[in-house]
């Protein structure tokens, strides 16, 4: 067993400091630039600041910003993960490392099979970022979960690949599968195939936010009950928050521990399930025989 | 007159909002069904455990989804509405 060395250390705290740092750079954002609220305060993510382009403006708002944070924190953490990995070798963080990379590879395999088993970064790319924005909530930040501009780009790129691999059968049977099994229905099913992303992104972004909401509710109505309770104590005895000790936290671990990290799995589930059984393998293989057969007879 | 215009709005966008999740019922009763019949799989099959909380959770996110629409609209009624509803009176009595 050699000495590891000191710059070898050095690398890996620094890279588990720059891990923590975009949770606190957030934190420190939203100390000094968000005004702060008086009493029940439900709003949109914060307007930072408008790039004006010559044909749109676009607001910078604080799910965007948020966001790159997580993206951050992630890239970090996977850098913290494999920095210095070897075969054979097996340190804490390494066997780490393997177990996410094998269980996520596992999931991948078993739900969508054996042909997409390519699909397992995006898959754990989606299930980390959604569950880490969620969770940034219980850092006091604005969850951009919660912003339905950014479930709604997720679940438009999950769209984008149901539809690709439903066009690798040939344009001409993906536009055959909307008049199925009665031409008539042909209306019936384009509204559903547009369903498919309006509700995953409603899905999670309407779960993240009602909680916000009932939390936000509970708390004021709480502030409420212990005003009236200890209302007649003078000073500043009158304001302790006798009822909002508890309860919230009770709240939180539900809707912010519990429901986050289960909207996470669901919405990588629901990928898995939609891009998976939008392509039809045993079709996609005739196809390309059929294609090799007139190629090799043809030319 | 204006006042009473502006009250009516907001009055009808949180009825409206109330009524929206009468659509609550739905998912709650359809959930309550699919986990009370995975509980009864799992009593019967116990090493079944695993397979079946999933299925379970993604049958229980589709039913959801008619809830979900019911909340989204809700929200909408609260949040966004009025706001919309009072500035397009304002701009018609002018």
């Amino acid at each position: 067993m050699t000495e590891p060395k000191k710059s070898f250390q050095a690398a890996d705290i620094a890279l588990l400091a720059l891990t923590a740092l975009p949770i606190a750079a957030g934190i420190a954002l939203k100390v000094l630039l968000i005004p702060a609220s008086e009493g029940i305060d439900i709003r949109g993510a914060f307007i930072f600041f408008t790039v004006r382009l010559p044909f749109a403006e676009i607001p910078v708002t604080e799910s965007q910003i948020n966001s790159w944070l997580v993206i951050l924190t992630v890239l970090f953490a996977c850098l913290y993960l494999t920095h210095g990995i070897r075969a054979g070798v097996k340190t804490r963080r390494q066997l780490a490392a393997e177990w996410v990379v094998e269980k996520c590879e596992g999931l991948v395999v078993e739900n969508m099979g054996e042909y997409f088993a390519g699909f397992s970064p995006f898959i754990a790319a989606v299930m980390v970022l959604s569950a880490l924005s969620s969770l940034l909530s219980l850092c006091g930040l604005f969850p951009p979960t919660s912003d339905l501009n950014v479930t709604a780009g997720w679940a438009i790129l999950v769209f984008i690949l149901i539809t690709y691999y439903k066009m690798k059968c040939g344009p001409l049977n993906y536009l055959r599968t909307f008049t199925q099994p009665v031409p008539f229905l042909t209306p019936l099913n384009v509204i559903s195939e547009v369903a498919t992303p309006v509700s995953m992104a409603f899905r999670h972004f309407g779960n993240i936010l009602s909680g916000t909401v009932i939390s936000a509710l509970v708390a004021a109505g709480l502030q409420g009950l212990s005003h009236i309770v200890l209302g007649w104590l003078p000073g500043k005895l009158g304001q302790f928050p006798l009822l909002q000790v508890g309860l919230p936290a009770a709240l939180s671990i539900y809707f912010d521990l519990f429901s986050a990290l289960l909207q996470a799995f669901i919405f990588a589930m629901l990928t898995m399930l939609y891009v998976a059984g939008a392509f039809d393998y045993d079709l996609y293989v005739k196809r390309r025989e059929k294609k090799n057969k007139s190629a090799t007879y043809g030319g | 007159m204006l006042e009473l215009a502006i009250g009516i709005i907001l009055g009808c966008c949180a009825l409206g909002a109330g009524v929206a999740m009468i659509a609550g019922i739905g998912p709650g009763i359809g959930e309550g069904n699919a986990v009370a019949k995975a509980l009864e799989a799992i009593g019967r099959q116990p090493e079944c455990r695993g397979t079946v909380t999933t299925t379970m959770l993604m049958g229980c996110v589709v039913a959801e989804t008619t809830g979900l629409y019911a909340l989204v609209i809700a929200i909408l009624l609260i949040f966004v509405a009025p706001g919309r509803f009072v500035k397009i009176l304002l701009e018609n009595v002018k």
